[in-house]
Protein backbone atom coordinates (compact mmCIF):
# COMPACT_ATOMS: atom_id res chain seq x y z
CA UNK A 1 0.00 0.00 0.00
CA UNK A 2 1.32 3.44 -1.01
CA UNK A 3 1.18 6.13 1.61
CA UNK A 4 2.56 9.56 2.43
CA UNK A 5 4.01 10.52 5.73
CA UNK A 6 5.39 13.85 6.90
CA UNK A 7 8.35 13.60 9.21
CA UNK A 8 10.76 16.00 10.83
CA UNK A 9 14.37 14.83 10.74
CA UNK A 10 16.92 16.22 13.14
CA UNK A 11 20.44 15.21 12.24
CA UNK A 12 23.68 15.86 14.08
CA UNK A 13 26.60 17.77 12.55
CA UNK A 14 28.50 14.63 11.52
CA UNK A 15 25.64 13.61 9.25
CA UNK A 16 25.07 16.96 7.60
CA UNK A 17 27.24 16.00 4.66
CA UNK A 18 25.78 12.54 4.22
CA UNK A 19 23.38 12.21 1.24
CA UNK A 20 20.55 10.88 3.37
CA UNK A 21 17.70 11.62 0.99
CA UNK A 22 19.59 9.97 -1.87
CA UNK A 23 19.94 6.82 0.21
CA UNK A 24 16.20 6.83 0.83
CA UNK A 25 15.46 6.97 -2.88
CA UNK A 26 18.05 4.40 -3.86
CA UNK A 27 17.50 1.81 -1.16
CA UNK A 28 13.82 2.12 -0.35
CA UNK A 29 12.27 3.58 -3.50
CA UNK A 30 10.91 6.54 -1.53
CA UNK A 31 9.61 9.62 -3.29
CA UNK A 32 10.36 12.60 -1.12
CA UNK A 33 9.30 16.20 -1.11
CA UNK A 34 11.31 18.69 0.94
CA UNK A 35 8.83 20.96 2.68
CA UNK A 36 11.31 22.82 4.82
CA UNK A 37 15.00 22.71 5.65
CA UNK A 38 17.19 24.43 8.20
CA UNK A 39 20.91 24.05 8.54
CA UNK A 40 21.66 25.56 11.90
CA UNK A 41 25.14 27.00 12.18
CA UNK A 42 25.47 27.39 15.94
CA UNK A 43 24.53 24.02 17.35
CA UNK A 44 25.47 22.25 14.15
CA UNK A 45 22.18 20.35 14.01
CA UNK A 46 20.29 20.18 10.75
CA UNK A 47 16.55 19.92 10.32
CA UNK A 48 14.64 18.62 7.37
CA UNK A 49 10.90 18.38 6.95
CA UNK A 50 10.13 15.67 4.45
CA UNK A 51 7.06 14.18 2.94
CA UNK A 52 7.86 10.54 2.25
CA UNK A 53 5.76 8.62 -0.23
CA UNK A 54 6.21 4.91 -0.69
CA UNK A 55 4.96 1.54 0.46
CA UNK A 56 4.10 1.07 4.10
CA UNK A 57 6.96 -1.41 4.41
CA UNK A 58 9.56 0.83 2.74
CA UNK A 59 8.59 3.86 4.84
CA UNK A 60 9.02 1.71 7.93
CA UNK A 61 12.43 0.56 6.70
CA UNK A 62 13.51 4.15 5.89
CA UNK A 63 12.61 5.36 9.36
CA UNK A 64 14.54 2.43 10.84
CA UNK A 65 17.55 3.24 8.66
CA UNK A 66 17.45 6.91 9.71
CA UNK A 67 17.34 5.92 13.36
CA UNK A 68 20.31 3.59 12.92
CA UNK A 69 22.52 6.25 11.41
CA UNK A 70 21.68 8.69 14.22
CA UNK A 71 18.89 10.83 12.75
CA UNK A 72 16.09 11.67 15.16
CA UNK A 73 12.70 11.49 13.47
CA UNK A 74 9.40 12.84 14.67
CA UNK A 75 5.98 12.94 13.10
CA UNK A 76 5.25 16.47 11.91
CA UNK A 77 1.99 16.86 13.77
CA UNK A 78 3.84 17.41 17.00
CA UNK A 79 5.34 20.64 15.70
CA UNK A 80 2.30 22.90 15.72
CA UNK A 81 0.78 23.46 19.10
CA UNK A 82 -2.70 24.96 18.88
CA UNK A 83 -3.64 26.36 22.25
CA UNK A 84 -7.42 26.29 22.36
CA UNK A 85 -7.33 28.30 25.59
CA UNK A 86 -5.64 31.21 23.86
CA UNK A 87 -7.49 30.87 20.56
CA UNK A 88 -10.55 33.08 20.07
CA UNK A 89 -11.62 31.33 16.87
CA UNK A 90 -11.29 34.19 14.43
CA UNK A 91 -10.27 33.03 10.98
CA UNK A 92 -6.94 34.73 10.47
CA UNK A 93 -4.79 31.56 10.49
CA UNK A 94 -7.17 29.85 8.09
CA UNK A 95 -6.86 32.79 5.68
CA UNK A 96 -3.16 32.13 5.09
CA UNK A 97 -2.93 28.36 5.67
CA UNK A 98 -1.82 27.02 2.26
CA UNK A 99 -2.89 23.42 2.90
CA UNK A 100 -6.21 24.14 4.63
CA UNK A 101 -5.06 22.39 7.81
CA UNK A 102 -6.71 25.25 9.70
CA UNK A 103 -10.21 25.95 8.45
CA UNK A 104 -13.53 27.34 9.64
CA UNK A 105 -16.66 25.27 9.71
CA UNK A 106 -19.85 27.16 8.81
CA UNK A 107 -22.45 28.02 10.01
CA UNK A 108 -21.08 28.20 13.57
CA UNK A 109 -17.68 29.28 12.25
CA UNK A 110 -15.69 27.14 14.65
CA UNK A 111 -12.01 26.74 13.88
CA UNK A 112 -10.79 23.23 13.08
CA UNK A 113 -7.26 21.87 12.70
CA UNK A 114 -6.33 18.75 10.79
CA UNK A 115 -2.68 18.08 11.71
CA UNK A 116 -2.17 15.54 8.93
CA UNK A 117 -2.74 18.32 6.35
CA UNK A 118 -0.16 20.63 7.95
CA UNK A 119 3.01 21.17 5.91
CA UNK A 120 4.81 23.01 8.70
CA UNK A 121 5.22 26.33 6.87
CA UNK A 122 4.65 28.20 10.15
CA UNK A 123 2.70 31.03 8.49
CA UNK A 124 -0.05 30.62 11.09
CA UNK A 125 2.43 31.22 13.90
CA UNK A 126 3.38 34.56 12.46
CA UNK A 127 -0.12 35.83 11.83
CA UNK A 128 -2.06 34.61 14.88
CA UNK A 129 -2.88 37.85 16.74
CA UNK A 130 -3.32 36.00 20.05
CA UNK A 131 -0.17 33.86 20.16
CA UNK A 132 -2.43 30.81 20.20
CA UNK A 133 -0.32 28.81 17.73
CA UNK A 134 3.15 27.90 18.86
CA UNK A 135 5.95 25.60 17.90
CA UNK A 136 6.43 22.60 20.08
CA UNK A 137 9.76 21.40 18.74
CA UNK A 138 12.77 22.71 16.82
CA UNK B 1 -48.80 45.66 22.76
CA UNK B 2 -46.27 47.81 24.58
CA UNK B 3 -44.00 46.82 27.46
CA UNK B 4 -41.86 49.04 29.63
CA UNK B 5 -38.32 48.46 30.86
CA UNK B 6 -39.61 48.61 34.45
CA UNK B 7 -42.05 45.80 33.72
CA UNK B 8 -39.26 43.72 32.18
CA UNK B 9 -37.00 44.36 35.18
CA UNK B 10 -39.81 43.29 37.49
CA UNK B 11 -40.00 40.00 35.56
CA UNK B 12 -36.22 39.59 35.78
CA UNK B 13 -36.47 40.08 39.56
CA UNK B 14 -39.12 37.36 39.79
CA UNK B 15 -37.09 35.05 37.56
CA UNK B 16 -39.85 35.13 34.95
CA UNK B 17 -38.25 37.06 32.11
CA UNK B 18 -38.21 35.36 28.71
CA UNK B 19 -34.83 35.86 27.05
CA UNK B 20 -33.38 34.68 23.75
CA UNK B 21 -30.15 35.42 21.92
CA UNK B 22 -30.29 37.33 18.63
CA UNK B 23 -29.60 34.03 16.87
CA UNK B 24 -32.29 32.05 18.71
CA UNK B 25 -34.98 34.72 18.25
CA UNK B 26 -34.87 34.20 14.46
CA UNK B 27 -36.15 30.62 14.86
CA UNK B 28 -38.62 31.55 17.62
CA UNK B 29 -40.41 34.12 15.47
CA UNK B 30 -40.40 31.77 12.46
CA UNK B 31 -42.53 29.40 14.54
CA UNK B 32 -44.61 31.81 16.59
CA UNK B 33 -44.92 34.89 14.40
CA UNK B 34 -44.01 38.46 15.32
CA UNK B 35 -47.19 39.44 17.20
CA UNK B 36 -47.22 36.55 19.62
CA UNK B 37 -43.43 36.60 20.11
CA UNK B 38 -43.43 40.35 20.83
CA UNK B 39 -45.88 39.68 23.66
CA UNK B 40 -44.04 36.68 25.06
CA UNK B 41 -40.38 37.62 24.75
CA UNK B 42 -38.86 40.28 27.02
CA UNK B 43 -35.22 40.53 26.01
CA UNK B 44 -32.96 39.64 23.09
CA UNK B 45 -29.21 39.49 23.75
CA UNK B 46 -26.47 40.28 21.25
CA UNK B 47 -22.68 39.92 21.25
CA UNK B 48 -19.50 40.75 19.42
CA UNK B 49 -15.81 39.95 19.93
CA UNK B 50 -13.29 41.57 17.64
CA UNK B 51 -10.30 43.92 17.55
CA UNK B 52 -11.43 47.43 18.52
CA UNK B 53 -8.47 49.79 18.25
CA UNK B 54 -10.18 52.83 19.72
CA UNK B 55 -9.99 51.41 23.23
CA UNK B 56 -8.06 52.17 26.36
CA UNK B 57 -8.12 52.43 30.12
CA UNK B 58 -7.83 55.21 32.67
CA UNK B 59 -5.98 54.35 35.84
CA UNK B 60 -5.21 56.26 39.00
CA UNK B 61 -2.10 54.97 40.77
CA UNK B 62 -2.62 56.68 44.13
CA UNK B 63 -0.05 59.16 45.38
CA UNK B 64 3.57 58.40 46.17
CA UNK B 65 5.40 59.80 49.18
CA UNK B 66 6.70 62.41 48.39
CA UNK B 67 4.12 63.31 45.77
CA UNK B 68 4.82 63.24 42.07
CA UNK B 69 3.07 64.98 39.19
CA UNK B 70 3.87 62.46 36.49
CA UNK B 71 4.64 63.92 33.07
CA UNK B 72 5.92 60.83 31.29
CA UNK B 73 5.31 57.19 32.18
CA UNK B 74 5.88 53.72 30.78
CA UNK B 75 4.06 50.60 31.93
CA UNK B 76 5.81 47.41 30.83
CA UNK B 77 7.74 49.67 28.47
CA UNK B 78 4.55 50.98 26.85
CA UNK B 79 4.22 54.75 27.05
CA UNK B 80 0.96 55.92 28.60
CA UNK B 81 -0.73 59.31 28.36
CA UNK B 82 0.03 61.60 31.33
CA UNK B 83 -1.38 64.92 30.15
CA UNK B 84 -4.02 64.91 32.88
CA UNK B 85 -3.77 65.13 36.69
CA UNK B 86 -0.78 63.99 38.76
CA UNK B 87 -1.22 60.21 38.94
CA UNK B 88 -4.02 59.71 36.40
CA UNK B 89 -2.86 57.84 33.31
CA UNK B 90 -4.49 56.62 30.11
CA UNK B 91 -3.35 53.39 28.46
CA UNK B 92 -4.07 53.42 24.74
CA UNK B 93 -4.73 50.02 23.17
CA UNK B 94 -2.56 50.58 20.10
CA UNK B 95 0.45 52.14 21.86
CA UNK B 96 3.63 50.18 21.25
CA UNK B 97 7.02 50.19 22.94
CA UNK B 98 9.54 52.82 21.84
CA UNK B 99 11.83 49.88 21.06
CA UNK B 100 9.36 48.00 18.89
CA UNK B 101 10.97 47.41 15.48
CA UNK B 102 7.54 48.22 13.91
CA UNK B 103 7.54 47.77 10.15
CA UNK B 104 11.29 48.35 9.82
CA UNK B 105 11.35 44.55 9.96
CA UNK B 106 8.48 44.16 7.52
CA UNK B 107 5.99 42.86 8.29
CA UNK B 108 6.21 43.94 11.93
CA UNK B 109 4.94 41.53 14.56
CA UNK B 110 3.88 44.04 17.25
CA UNK B 111 4.15 41.41 19.94
CA UNK B 112 3.34 43.63 22.92
CA UNK B 113 1.27 46.81 22.95
CA UNK B 114 -1.26 48.72 25.02
CA UNK B 115 -3.88 46.02 24.46
CA UNK B 116 -1.58 43.36 25.90
CA UNK B 117 -0.84 45.67 28.83
CA UNK B 118 -4.56 46.03 29.54
CA UNK B 119 -5.00 42.25 29.32
CA UNK B 120 -2.11 41.72 31.79
CA UNK B 121 -3.48 44.37 34.13
CA UNK B 122 -6.93 42.72 34.14
CA UNK B 123 -5.30 39.31 34.69
CA UNK B 124 -3.77 40.69 37.91
CA UNK B 125 -0.20 40.36 36.62
CA UNK B 126 2.62 42.53 37.95
CA UNK B 127 3.11 45.66 35.85
CA UNK B 128 6.46 47.46 35.77
CA UNK B 129 6.29 51.23 35.98
CA UNK B 130 8.83 53.89 35.11
CA UNK B 131 7.83 57.57 35.40
CA UNK B 132 9.39 61.02 35.14
CA UNK B 133 8.49 64.53 36.21
CA UNK B 134 10.03 68.00 36.22
CA UNK B 135 9.11 68.43 39.91
CA UNK B 136 7.13 71.23 41.52
CA UNK B 137 6.98 72.69 45.03
CA UNK B 138 3.89 70.64 45.79
CA UNK B 139 4.92 67.55 43.76
CA UNK B 140 8.70 67.29 44.28
CA UNK B 141 9.38 63.67 43.22
CA UNK B 142 11.07 63.50 39.83
CA UNK B 143 11.59 59.83 39.14
CA UNK B 144 9.73 56.64 39.89
CA UNK B 145 10.58 52.99 39.25
CA UNK B 146 8.57 50.11 40.61
CA UNK B 147 5.81 47.61 40.03
CA UNK B 148 2.15 47.13 40.88
CA UNK B 149 -0.91 45.06 40.14
CA UNK B 150 -4.47 46.21 39.47
CA UNK B 151 -5.22 45.53 43.16
CA UNK B 152 -2.63 48.11 44.26
CA UNK B 153 -4.19 51.08 42.48
CA UNK B 154 -7.28 53.17 43.18
CA UNK B 155 -9.12 53.15 39.91
CA UNK B 156 -8.97 51.31 36.65
CA UNK B 157 -11.73 51.72 34.13
CA UNK B 158 -11.97 50.91 30.50
CA UNK B 159 -13.02 53.89 28.41
CA UNK B 160 -13.27 53.14 24.72
CA UNK B 161 -14.08 56.09 22.47
CA UNK B 162 -15.25 53.96 19.55
CA UNK B 163 -16.40 50.35 19.69
CA UNK B 164 -18.97 48.08 18.18
CA UNK B 165 -19.13 49.37 14.61
CA UNK B 166 -22.51 48.88 13.02
CA UNK B 167 -21.46 47.10 9.83
CA UNK B 168 -17.97 47.16 8.34
CA UNK B 169 -15.97 46.92 5.15
CA UNK B 170 -15.09 43.64 3.50
CA UNK B 171 -11.43 44.02 2.57
CA UNK B 172 -9.86 42.77 -0.66
CA UNK B 173 -6.67 43.43 -2.59
CA UNK B 174 -6.78 43.90 -6.35
CA UNK B 175 -3.07 44.79 -6.48
CA UNK B 176 -0.19 42.57 -7.52
CA UNK B 177 1.53 42.30 -4.10
CA UNK B 178 0.42 40.79 -0.82
CA UNK B 179 -0.54 43.51 1.69
CA UNK B 180 -0.79 43.55 5.49
CA UNK B 181 -3.80 45.45 6.83
CA UNK B 182 -5.78 45.77 10.05
CA UNK B 183 -8.19 43.35 8.39
CA UNK B 184 -5.47 40.73 8.01
CA UNK B 185 -3.22 39.66 5.18
CA UNK B 186 -4.77 40.30 1.79
CA UNK B 187 -3.41 38.23 -1.05
CA UNK B 188 -3.00 39.86 -4.46
CA UNK B 189 -5.49 39.59 -7.33
CA UNK B 190 -8.51 39.14 -5.04
CA UNK B 191 -6.86 36.19 -3.29
CA UNK B 192 -9.14 36.51 -0.27
CA UNK B 193 -11.83 38.73 1.26
CA UNK B 194 -11.75 39.44 5.00
CA UNK B 195 -14.68 40.76 7.02
CA UNK B 196 -15.19 41.82 10.61
CA UNK B 197 -18.65 41.75 12.16
CA UNK B 198 -20.76 39.33 14.15
CA UNK B 199 -23.50 39.95 11.54
CA UNK B 200 -26.86 38.86 12.89
CA UNK B 201 -25.48 38.81 16.45
CA UNK B 202 -23.86 42.24 16.26
CA UNK B 203 -25.37 44.68 18.83
CA UNK B 204 -26.15 47.73 16.67
CA UNK B 205 -27.35 45.54 13.79
CA UNK B 206 -30.16 44.38 16.06
CA UNK B 207 -31.24 47.91 16.95
CA UNK B 208 -30.39 49.72 13.71
CA UNK B 209 -32.41 52.87 14.53
CA UNK B 210 -30.97 53.07 18.11
CA UNK B 211 -34.42 52.78 19.62
CA UNK B 212 -33.20 51.15 22.84
CA UNK B 213 -29.38 51.38 22.79
CA UNK B 214 -28.51 54.89 23.95
CA UNK B 215 -26.54 56.86 26.47
CA UNK B 216 -26.77 55.10 29.81
CA UNK B 217 -27.50 51.61 28.44
CA UNK B 218 -25.96 48.93 30.69
CA UNK B 219 -23.95 46.37 28.71
CA UNK B 220 -21.67 43.32 28.95
CA UNK B 221 -18.18 44.79 28.59
CA UNK B 222 -14.98 42.76 28.74
CA UNK B 223 -16.59 40.09 30.92
CA UNK B 224 -17.95 42.64 33.41
CA UNK B 225 -20.63 45.27 33.15
CA UNK B 226 -20.26 48.63 31.53
CA UNK B 227 -22.31 51.44 30.04
CA UNK B 228 -22.75 53.25 26.77
CA UNK B 229 -21.62 56.81 27.52
CA UNK B 230 -21.86 58.56 24.17
CA UNK B 231 -22.05 57.88 20.48
CA UNK B 232 -18.62 56.64 19.44
CA UNK B 233 -16.23 58.75 17.40
CA UNK B 234 -16.95 58.55 13.66
CA UNK B 235 -20.62 57.78 14.47
CA UNK B 236 -22.26 58.04 11.06
CA UNK B 237 -26.00 57.47 11.38
CA UNK B 238 -27.03 58.98 8.02
CA UNK B 239 -25.48 56.20 5.93
CA UNK B 240 -27.89 54.76 3.36
CA UNK B 241 -30.04 51.94 4.74
CA UNK B 242 -31.55 48.93 3.00
CA UNK B 243 -35.19 47.86 3.29
CA UNK B 244 -34.53 46.10 6.60
CA UNK B 245 -33.21 49.37 8.06
CA UNK B 246 -29.65 48.10 7.97
CA UNK B 247 -26.95 50.61 7.02
CA UNK B 248 -25.14 49.44 3.89
CA UNK B 249 -21.69 50.38 5.25
CA UNK B 250 -19.98 51.29 8.52
CA UNK B 251 -22.26 53.68 10.43
CA UNK B 252 -23.22 53.77 14.12
CA UNK B 253 -20.62 53.39 16.88
CA UNK B 254 -20.66 53.67 20.67
CA UNK B 255 -18.29 54.95 23.35
CA UNK B 256 -18.30 52.65 26.37
CA UNK B 257 -17.06 52.64 29.94
CA UNK B 258 -16.76 50.00 32.66
CA UNK B 259 -14.89 48.91 35.78
CA UNK B 260 -11.72 47.15 34.64
CA UNK B 261 -11.30 45.59 38.08
CA UNK B 262 -14.40 43.48 37.47
CA UNK B 263 -13.56 42.44 33.91
CA UNK B 264 -11.89 39.24 32.72
CA UNK B 265 -8.76 38.81 30.57
CA UNK B 266 -10.68 36.23 28.50
CA UNK B 267 -12.80 39.08 27.11
CA UNK B 268 -10.10 41.73 26.73
CA UNK B 269 -7.34 40.25 24.61
CA UNK B 270 -4.12 41.94 23.58
CA UNK B 271 -3.89 41.67 19.81
CA UNK B 272 -0.89 41.65 17.46
CA UNK B 273 -1.85 42.42 13.89
CA UNK B 274 1.04 41.50 11.63
CA UNK B 275 2.31 44.40 9.55
CA UNK B 276 -0.19 46.77 11.15
CA UNK B 277 0.11 47.19 14.90
CA UNK B 278 -1.16 46.30 18.35
CA UNK B 279 -4.78 46.45 19.43
CA UNK B 280 -7.31 45.16 21.94
CA UNK B 281 -9.98 42.60 21.15
CA UNK B 282 -13.03 43.60 23.16
CA UNK B 283 -16.08 41.56 24.11
CA UNK B 284 -19.35 43.50 24.10
CA UNK B 285 -22.87 42.25 24.57
CA UNK B 286 -26.00 44.40 24.59
CA UNK B 287 -29.45 43.36 25.70
CA UNK B 288 -32.40 44.70 23.77
CA UNK B 289 -35.72 45.06 25.60
CA UNK B 290 -38.59 43.90 23.39
CA UNK B 291 -40.89 46.83 24.07
CA UNK B 292 -42.94 46.42 20.90
CA UNK B 293 -43.19 44.49 17.66
CA UNK B 294 -40.97 46.83 15.67
CA UNK B 295 -38.06 46.34 18.07
CA UNK B 296 -38.58 42.59 17.83
CA UNK B 297 -38.60 42.70 14.03
CA UNK B 298 -35.23 44.43 14.07
CA UNK B 299 -33.73 41.76 16.36
CA UNK B 300 -34.84 39.08 13.91
CA UNK B 301 -32.43 40.33 11.30
CA UNK B 302 -30.50 37.50 9.63
CA UNK B 303 -27.09 37.32 7.98
CA UNK B 304 -28.72 37.43 4.55
CA UNK B 305 -30.39 40.78 5.41
CA UNK B 306 -27.07 42.44 6.20
CA UNK B 307 -25.05 43.74 3.29
CA UNK B 308 -21.49 45.07 3.52
CA UNK B 309 -19.37 47.02 1.04
CA UNK B 310 -16.37 45.33 -0.58
CA UNK B 311 -13.43 47.74 -0.51
CA UNK B 312 -10.05 47.49 -2.25
CA UNK B 313 -7.35 47.97 0.39
CA UNK B 314 -4.55 48.09 -2.17
CA UNK B 315 -5.62 51.52 -3.43
CA UNK B 316 -9.10 52.80 -2.55
CA UNK B 317 -8.87 52.48 1.24
CA UNK B 318 -5.42 54.07 1.73
CA UNK B 319 -6.25 56.88 -0.69
CA UNK B 320 -9.74 57.51 0.69
CA UNK B 321 -11.34 57.38 -2.73
CA UNK B 322 -14.66 56.22 -1.27
CA UNK B 323 -15.03 53.71 -4.10
CA UNK B 324 -16.57 50.35 -3.34
CA UNK B 325 -16.21 47.47 -5.75
CA UNK B 326 -19.30 45.55 -4.71
CA UNK B 327 -21.74 44.61 -2.01
CA UNK B 328 -22.13 41.27 -0.34
CA UNK B 329 -24.36 39.83 2.38
CA UNK B 330 -23.11 38.10 5.53
CA UNK B 331 -24.73 34.76 4.73
CA UNK B 332 -22.53 34.58 1.63
CA UNK B 333 -19.49 35.82 3.55
CA UNK B 334 -19.99 33.10 6.16
CA UNK B 335 -20.35 30.40 3.50
CA UNK B 336 -16.60 30.77 2.94
CA UNK B 337 -16.76 31.82 -0.71
CA UNK B 338 -18.10 34.81 -2.63
CA UNK B 339 -18.06 35.89 -6.25
CA UNK B 340 -16.45 39.18 -7.24
CA UNK B 341 -16.84 39.79 -10.95
CA UNK B 342 -16.17 36.37 -12.43
CA UNK B 343 -13.81 35.32 -9.69
CA UNK B 344 -14.55 33.05 -6.72
CA UNK B 345 -12.90 34.50 -3.64
CA UNK B 346 -12.49 32.70 -0.30
CA UNK B 347 -13.72 34.70 2.74
CA UNK B 348 -12.41 34.86 6.29
CA UNK B 349 -13.64 36.56 9.47
CA UNK B 350 -11.44 38.72 11.69
CA UNK B 351 -13.90 38.83 14.59
CA UNK B 352 -14.96 35.62 16.31
CA UNK B 353 -18.48 34.37 15.73
CA UNK B 354 -18.25 31.56 18.33
CA UNK B 355 -17.15 34.10 20.98
CA UNK B 356 -19.89 36.56 19.96
CA UNK B 357 -22.34 33.70 20.44
CA UNK B 358 -20.87 32.92 23.84
CA UNK B 359 -21.22 36.55 24.96
CA UNK B 360 -24.89 36.64 23.92
CA UNK B 361 -25.43 33.44 25.94
CA UNK B 362 -23.58 34.73 29.01
CA UNK B 363 -25.65 37.92 28.97
CA UNK B 364 -28.80 35.83 28.61
CA UNK B 365 -27.79 33.74 31.64
CA UNK B 366 -27.03 36.89 33.68
CA UNK B 367 -30.53 38.21 32.96
CA UNK B 368 -32.22 34.87 33.64
CA UNK B 369 -30.44 34.57 36.99
CA UNK B 370 -31.29 38.15 38.02
CA UNK B 371 -27.68 39.36 37.91
CA UNK B 372 -28.23 41.92 35.18
CA UNK B 373 -31.05 44.45 34.90
CA UNK B 374 -31.92 46.59 31.92
CA UNK B 375 -31.66 50.38 31.88
CA UNK B 376 -33.58 53.03 30.02
CA UNK B 377 -31.23 55.27 28.08
CA UNK B 378 -31.09 58.85 29.35
CA UNK B 379 -30.57 60.18 25.84
CA UNK B 380 -30.85 58.54 22.43
CA UNK B 381 -27.85 58.20 20.13
CA UNK B 382 -28.07 60.62 17.19
CA UNK B 383 -30.04 58.90 14.45
CA UNK B 384 -30.48 59.61 10.75
CA UNK B 385 -32.64 62.65 11.64
CA UNK B 386 -29.56 64.28 13.26
CA UNK B 387 -27.93 64.88 9.90
CA UNK B 388 -24.59 63.89 11.46
CA UNK B 389 -22.13 62.70 8.81
CA UNK B 390 -18.63 61.28 9.20
CA UNK B 391 -16.48 63.53 7.01
CA UNK B 392 -12.86 63.48 5.89
CA UNK B 393 -10.42 65.94 7.53
CA UNK B 394 -11.30 69.48 6.45
CA UNK B 395 -8.41 71.35 8.04
CA UNK B 396 -5.50 72.65 5.97
CA UNK B 397 -2.67 70.24 5.48
CA UNK B 398 0.20 69.25 3.24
Amino acid sequence: MELSKRVVLHFPEKLVEKPITYELVKNYNIVFNILKAKVAVDDGEGMLLLELTGTDENIGKSLKYLKEIGVKTEPLTRDILWSKDDCIMCGICSSICPSHAFYLKPPQMTLEFEPEKCIGCEECLRVCPYNAIRLKLM
Amino acid sequence: MQKTIDEINEKIKKGKAVVFTAEEIIEVTKEEGFKKTARQVDVVTTGTFGPMCSSGAFINLGHTRPRMRITKAWLNDIEVFCGIAAVDLYIGATQISDNDPTNTEYPGRFKYGGGHLIEDLVAGKKIKIKALSYGTDCYPKKELKGEFTIHDINDAFLFNPRNCYQNYNVAVNTGKEKIHTYLGILKPNLGNANYCSAGQLSPLMNDPEYRTIGIGTRIFLGGGTGYVVWQGTQHDPTVLRNKRGVPVSGSGTIAVIGDLKKMKPEWLRGTSIIGYGASLTVGIGISIPILDEEILRYTCITDSDIVAPVVDYSYDYPNLTGRIIGEIDYASLKSGRISIGNKTVPTFPISSYPRAQKISKILKSWILSGKFYLTSSVQRLPGKESGIKFKPFRGRYK
